[in-house]
């Protein structure tokens, strides 16, 4: 138990330092809110915490804070259009502390929502195509032979450059646009990565098999699968971040307003930096977080494989 | 008398033939096995002797000559699941727990459920491996992964077992406790053995026969009986006798490799 908070204490002791230090260097530099917003400017986008002083002696900041210290000569009149949108009101250290969503969470969240569904999606159609492909190359050596030299071509060009033949083939603000670009980047590190899996078969275990006289579907099941799934889940890995890459930058190119993409596109244009940086650090998030589904469900898969062992 | 288990008759097999790289692996090869023969096959490296066991097993193919086995054909013998095959790798399947990897060709062969557990627990307490059920490949010792490749080629009662340098690959004191216990599997089970090897003293204190071989081409070149009493235990390794038939074999060995030159 020790080890793993030792484990995860580490790096988020980094994250702290790193964001302090962030937040110190713009504040001191006076670097341009449009270069590089300060942390806590991009955390108000999400929520605010509104804390009221019971002294004047503090000095006022600005209300576009994460934290907002309010002295008590600052009359909350003006303040009462912010505080109507509180979620919860509680006090510490004798102090009142509102706490309001952030103006930017419900369009980000909304605009999340809809990029991962576009991400998922991709990831669903991209993964079962490149398997499925794959099981049919392994199956029939000719398949193989005929489509993997441009299976590994494809899978060393940029396939983001199809985006906009994508948006232009199912519209803008179809999702499904964004979802064949997913699915096209996918497909291949997906099927190369299966086709590796069920072919890189140890000579001795198929011996073993032919002398019992296996069919070729038990071999399949068997032997040629299981032995895949390490191979899959490196693709699974490989899938989950290019997902997230291909929803986002497709959306780049155009799409509906609730998009992460265009979301960060558009505030960007308007020079609304610090709410373009929390849509990227949410889409940031996604990513890691589909990531990590991936390794749990590898856990729960391939409890037996090399890399569990301890 | 009975039918022999194996029939060998003017065995040739050449790997390459017509290619510049053609090898002569095996020559006029003539063989007969009886039921319950403990056969070993030993010779120098490259004799063909692994070749040999891989064609009674129908692993590979022959050039010319006839292979009969249990009275068929090594083909149909190998659908009719007569072998059971042990490698110098256990080769255990990495996602299957040592019960699972013992089912297997249970499985394979559609035994019910209790025929499978059943078998699977007097296999596993055979080779003195039931505490380790649940266990993964790879939390076992190789001793222990190689006893529970033969608990697998024995699971379904095949009427050979194929094993090719099996214990080659262990430590000396593993190896000597796994002979013994080797030879008190073979006399439980009644099943003909053909094991290859190129260890004498381990060749002289399992077989009831060892064939000696040579090389390029590989063939048989010495037939020898080993009239040693059973049961074998550790006392027999100090027995007269078997130093002298470790020295036949080592000089009919020899011979061989002399014969070449």
């Amino acid at each position: 138990m020790n080890d793993r908070v030792q484990k995860y204490l580490a790096p988020v002791l980094v994250l702290i330092v790193i964001l302090v230090l962030w937040e110190v260097w713009v504040a001191s530099f006076n670097i341009q809110k449009f270069l590089l917003p300060r942390p806590s400017v991009i955390l108000a986008n999400f929520a605010q915490f509104f804390i009221f002083e019971p002294g004047d002696t503090a000095a006022a900041t600005s209300t576009d804070q994460f934290f907002v210290f309010v002295p008590a000569n600052v009359s909350r009149d003006k303040l009462e259009p912010v505080l109507a949108g509180k979620f919860a009101d509680f006090s510490l250290f004798g102090r009142q502390i509102v706490a309001v969503k952030g103006a930017n969470l419900d369009p980000i969240l909304q605009a999340a929502f809809f990029t991962l569904r576009e991400a998922l999606g991709g990831f669903a159609l991209g993964c079962s195509t490149g398997i499925l492909i794959a099981l049919a190359t392994a199956r029939w050596t000719v398949t193989r032979e005929a489509f993997m030299p441009f299976a590994i071509a494809a899978n060393s060009t940029p396939i983001i450059a199809f985006a906009p033949i994508m948006n232009n083939w199912f519209g803008l603000d179809n999702p499904f646009s964004k979802m064949a670009i997913v699915a096209i980047m996918i497909f291949f590190p997906m099927m190369i990565n299966t086709v590796r899996g069920l072919v890189s078969v140890d000579a001795r275990s198929l011996e073993l098999m032919r002398s019992y006289a296996a069919s070729d579907f038990e071999i399949l099941f068997k032997l040629r699968i299981p032995n895949s799934l390490p191979y899959l889940f490196n693709g699974f890995k490989i899938a989950a971040a290019l997902s997230m890459i291909g929803a986002v930058v497709g959306e780049y190119f155009g799409g509906p307003r609730i998009a992460l993409g265009v979301f960060i596109t558009q505030e960007a244009a308007l020079f609304r930096f610090s709410s373009a940086w929390a849509a990227i650090i949410v889409a940031c998030i996604l990513g890691i977080a589909l990531y990590l589904v991936i390794l749990a469900a590898e856990r729960l898969a391939m409890p037996w494989h090399v890399s569990f062992r301890n | 008398m009975q039918n022999p288990v194996v029939s060998i008759q003017n065995l040739n097999k050449t790997f390459g033939e017509g290619t510049a790289n053609q090898v002569h692996a095996l020559k006029d090869i003539n063989l007969v096995i009886q039921p319950n023969e403990f056969i070993s096959l030993i010779g120098p490296s490259g004799c063909g002797k692994s070749t040999l066991l891989r064609v009674i097993g129908d692993l590979t193919g022959i050039t010319s000559g006839q292979v009969l086995i249990n009275n068929k054909s090594a083909h149909q013998a190998r659908l009719d699941r007569d072998y059971g095959m042990v490698f110098q790798a256990a080769t255990l399947y990495d996602w299957r727990t040592v019960a699972k990897n013992v089912q297997l060709p249970l499985e394979l062969m559609n035994y019910s459920k209790e025929k499978k557990e059943g078998r699977t627990r007097e296999m596993l307490a055979l080779v003195e491996l039931s505490d380790f059920a649940k266990h993964f490949p790879w939390q076992l010792s190789g001793g222990m992964q190689q006893r529970v490749a033969i608990a697998r080629a024995l699971a379904f009662e095949p009427s050979i077992l194929l094993m090719d340098e099996p214990f080659g690959a262990l430590d000396e004191m593993t190896r000597e406790r796994l002979n013994l216990e080797l030879l008190n599997i073979w006399q439980k089970t009644q099943t003909t053995v053909i094991f290859v090897t190129h260890s004498i003293t381990e060749a002289v204190f399992l077989s009831t026969r060892v064939i000696v071989m040579s090389a390029r081409p590989g063939r048989i070149t010495q037939d020898i009986k080993i009239d040693l009493p059973h049961p074998r235990n550790t006392d027999t390794r100090e027995n007269v006798r078997f130093f002298e038939l470790e020295t036949e074999v080592r000089e009919a060995l020899r011979r061989s490799e002399s014969k070449r030159e």
